[in-house]
Formats: C-alpha cells, structure tokens, sequence
C-alpha cells in the first residue's frame, strides 16, 4: 500500500476534489457581484454584504439557530453522558438499551419530524422555539452516547475501586476520577451534537411554527424563490465559521485520538 | 451516599428520553396509520398503499436511491483507495469532509445557480460544443446534487476499512503471483466489504427519503417517500396516509439495517 499514487490516481482525486469545492467556491465568488444574478459576474461589491448586516430579521434568525444549537448541544451532552455512564454500568439488557438509543441516528429526518410533529401536537405544545429546541436535543442525545461511551470502555474499572478504597464519595468518584477521563468523548460529542443541530434542516421544518425559523428553514424558503445574492453573502460567513468549527473539532480529535467522522444524518 | 435511588437518579433523563423521544414517536405513527381522514379507525390508509400509485411511487423512490448509492460507491471507494495512498492522508480526508459540514440547503441552492439557464455549467456545455440545454428540474441534476451531497459519507466507512487493512495481505498476494486484479477483488475488497456497507446504509436510506431536494432541485419531478411523507404531513394535512408511509419507510429501514448491520458511521 505504500506505492505513490499514479497520474491517472492524482487526476481523479483532483477532479473530485475540485467537484467538492466548486459550488462553495460559486456561492462565494458571486456573492461579490453586482450584477444580482448567479451568472455573469459585473463588478466586485459588498452591497450583499452591507444589505445582509442591515437585514434585522435574519440577524434574529441567524441568533435564534446560535441559541438553539449551544443550548440543545449542551443540554444533550449533559443528558447523553449521563445515559452513557448509566449504560455503562448496566450488567444486562445492554444491547437493546443501544439499540434503542440508535433508532434516532439511522431514521431518516423526514421520520423524525413527523413522528416528533404528531408528539408536539398530542401533548398541546405550541410549535415554536420551544419544540425546535427540544427536537434538537432529542436527536443529539443519541450520537453524545455514542461517542462518550468507548471512552467508558477504555477506562481501567480499578480506577474506580481504587478511588473507593482511597475514601471518594460517589460525587468525588464522578468529578475526580470519571469526568476528567472521558472529557475528550464529552467534547467530541459536544461538537458533534452542535453540527447536527446547525446542520439540521427536516427535523426543524416540521416542527417549527410559524413564529419561528432557523438558518435552514430560512434559506429553503428564499431559495425557493429563487436567487437572492444575500444568501451567498450569508453562506460566505457560515463556510468561514465552518472552517472554524472544523478546525477546533480536528484539533480535538487529534489530541483525544478519536476518529473524524461526519456528521450521520443528511 | 451510595444509597440505591441516587445512584439511578442521573439515569433518570436519559430514561424519559427513550421512552417520550423513541418509543412514543415509534407508537404515535403507527397509531396514527390506523386513522383515515377524518380521524376515524381503519385500514382505508394501507388498501391505499397497495394501490398502483403508491407502489409505482416506492419502486420509483427505489431506483433513485439505488442509483445514488451505486454512483455514490463507484466514485468514493477509487478516491478512498486513492487517498490512503497519499501523504497526510488524514488531512487529505478531513478536506473531502469539510463540505459534508456546510450547511445542505447552501449547497443545494448553489446548484439552482450552477444548473441554471446561463449558470457555469451551460457555460461548460456551450465551450465544449454541446450547447446549453435544461439542467435544472431534471432527473440528472437531482442524481447528480443527491451524489455530490452523500459522496463524503461513502468515502469516510471505506477509508476507514482500507485504512485498517494489513498491507502485508496484500505483500503476500503479489508474492503469491496474484494479479493486482486478482488481489483487489479476492483480498481488497473482501475485507473492506463492511465499510462497503455501512457507506450503502448511510447512503441509501437517507436517499430514500430526501425532500427538500426533490423541491429545489428537481421541480418536484421526482417524488421520494420522503417528499410523499411532507406532502401528507404539512400539505394535504392527511397524517394518516403520512404515517403509513413512514411506517413502510421504518419497516424498509430496519431491514437494511438487518442487512448490513448497524455500525457506527466511519466504525
């Protein structure tokens, strides 16, 4: 496996590599024309820029999916490393508690949505913020688990027994001994849990009402109406946050020596 | 400290999540796909499944998520093999995920640009010589968008497996005076099957049920379960005939998951 790649090799990477790039590069090179259209660039402008800055509404929105996102990825990374700790310490029943928890990882979103709509609605919850939030953390949940739980396994049990005999409470066993050892899998899962519920465009449309949008729903409506030079603008910003997010996620996988992994869904 | 009630009580979220989160959604939709209309009990929803129009809608549904998952493999499992070979192969896969993590709607909306009448890939057309033609509201823009979107999920499982293979298997089999044919079909690939797998299974039941794809994209000439489910749901307001969609939908997706077994995406 250790032979050079040949021309041919390195010509289909390049071409699928560029493929990738191409329409992130499109959306980014046309939100600086003038022109208003995605085709025959005019002359360089930030007016998109300057108009997106002076748009309240989307500014509120652009908040509404920060707020959403932070609070689900933390809340679910709360409830899943608990649940991760809990299933850990089961004797039995362990695969189908897993199994359970996976259901919302591979279900298609469409699946979700509309079960979580038919939820909403039976329990009389008012579809809104309240209801995209609590979406978000339930699909997260799942993936927090996941990837604090090989963290779990790889801990030493005799840590644990030592730190008994050594006199640690149950309190001091969590937060001295447990804790520390699985915070990579903690922030991994944090991460992740933060991509999902940005990323997250189904679930969200279902049961949004119509007080409330995110980033997604925003966009899928202005891009059903066609072309809107402010969304290329936007979508500048959100490939350099992005960018970002990507290279503090990898920096922590580098050190926590976990692998890189996609998001599941979409 | 050690009594045995607050030793569950941390549990007790993530309890309540399985059950009002899993359970019940799983519970309301095959409720819900026992209402007709009206809200009455009965299994008008299910005779109608089986009527011409909804079977021809799965087989259709079908044969795009097939051809998605196939084009999807035929591309990543050569760039996966291609990019175990390079230098830095981790940051060369980290940059082929990268766009797995912008925002799907960005995405799609690029390529209203791109397959648009005067957009970049008429443009393409018109150099070559073809000459510009409908590219937006097609069956190949959708494939095409649907492949670009779920390509990265391919390569990842299969980079992984290839990444984890025994080099000396493969020193063994060109010792042996095995073809570089023979050892990619009897010794690769067999052993990069499960990462095969688990690239099929995040492909494929997503494509199943892609939506917002179909309206944006393909100008709702195609129709997946997916789009049939949001139809009912949030157009005609007919949740039961939804709900006995996804629980077609549910149904299909365990079986996949039968078989190729569920792991963990890039596991």
């Amino acid at each position: 496996m250790r032979e050079k790649p040949s021309a041919a090799g390195k010509t289909f990477l390049i071409i699928v590599f560029s493929i990738l790039y191409a329409p992130i590069f499109y959306l980014i090179f046309y939100s600086f024309n003038s022109g208003g259209t995605m085709s025959g660039f005019e002359g360089f402008t930030l007016d998109w820029y300057r108009e997106l800055l002076g748009d309240t509404r989307l500014l509120i929105i652009v908040l509404n999916t920060l707020v959403i996102a932070l609070l689900s990825a933390l809340i679910a990374t709360i409830i899943g490393t608990f649940g991760a700790i809990g299933i850990h310490s089961l004797k039995k029943n362990k695969g189908s508690i897993l199994g359970l928890n996976n259901v919302l990882i591979v279900s298609p979103d469409v699946i979700i949505g509309a079960s979580f709509l038919i939820l909403f609605t039976i329990a009389g919850m008012r579809l809104g913020f309240y209801s995209v939030l609590l979406s978000h953390i339930a699909f997260s949940i799942p993936i927090v688990v996941l990837l604090v739980l090989p963290k779990l396994a790889e801990m030493n049990p005799s840590l644990i027994d030592a730190a008994r005999d050594l006199g640690a409470s149950s309190w001091d066993v969590f937060t001295k001994v447990i804790f520390p050892y699985i915070t990579p899998g903690i922030f991994a899962g944090f991460f992740m849990a933060l991509t999902y519920s940005l990323d997250d465009f189904a679930v969200t449309f279902f049961v949004t009402g119509n007080g409330f949008s995110t980033l997604s729903v925003e966009i899928y409506s202005m891009a059903r109406q066609g072309i809107s030079l402010n969304i290329n603008a936007l979508s500048t910003i959100l490939f350099l946050f992005t960018i970002l997010l990507v290279g503090i996620y990898y920096m922590l996988t580098q050190r926590s020596g976990l692998r890189i992994g996609g998001s599941f869904r979409r | 400290m050690d009594n045995k009630f607050l030793r569950n009580l941390y549990m007790v979220p993530y309890a309540v999540w399985i059950i009002v989160f899993v359970i019940a959604p799983i519970l309301l939709v095959l409720y819900y796909s026992f209402l007709d209309i009206h809200g009455n009990f009965s299994l008008v929803n299910y005779e109608r499944f089986f009527t011409s129009v909804y079977l021809k809608l799965t087989l259709s549904s079908f044969w795009y998520a097939f051809l998605i998952t196939l084009i999807s493999l035929l591309v990543a499992y050569p760039t996966a093999y291609l990019l175990t070979k390079t230098k830095h192969k981790h940051l060369w896969l980290l940059l082929i995920i990268v766009p797995s993590w912008i925002n799907l709607l960005l995405k799609a909306y690029a390529f209203i640009g791109i397959f648009g009448a005067y957009g970049a890939a008429n443009n393409f057309l018109e150099f070559i010589g073809i000459g510009s033609r409908q590219l937006l509201f097609t069956d190949f823009s959708f494939v095409f968008v649907a492949v670009y979107i779920f390509i990265p999920f391919m390569i990842l499982p299969i980079f992984n497996a290839l990444n984890s293979l025994n080099p000396t298997l493969i020193d063994a089999a060109n010792d042996l005076g095995a073809s570089r044919w023979t050892t990619f079909s009897k010794v690769i690939f067999p052993l990069t099957l499960n990462g095969v797998k688990t690239g099929c299974q995040v492909v494929f039941i997503p494509a199943l049920s892609l939506f917002m794809l179909t309206r944006l994209i393909a100008g709702n000439r195609v129709i997946t379960l997916g789009t049939a489910i949001e139809q009912h749901f949030l157009v005609t307001q007919d949740w039961g005939m939804g709900s006995t969609i996804a629980v077609f939908l549910i149904l299909i997706m365990f079986l996949i998951i039968r078989l190729t077994g569920f792991r963990k995406r890039g596991a």
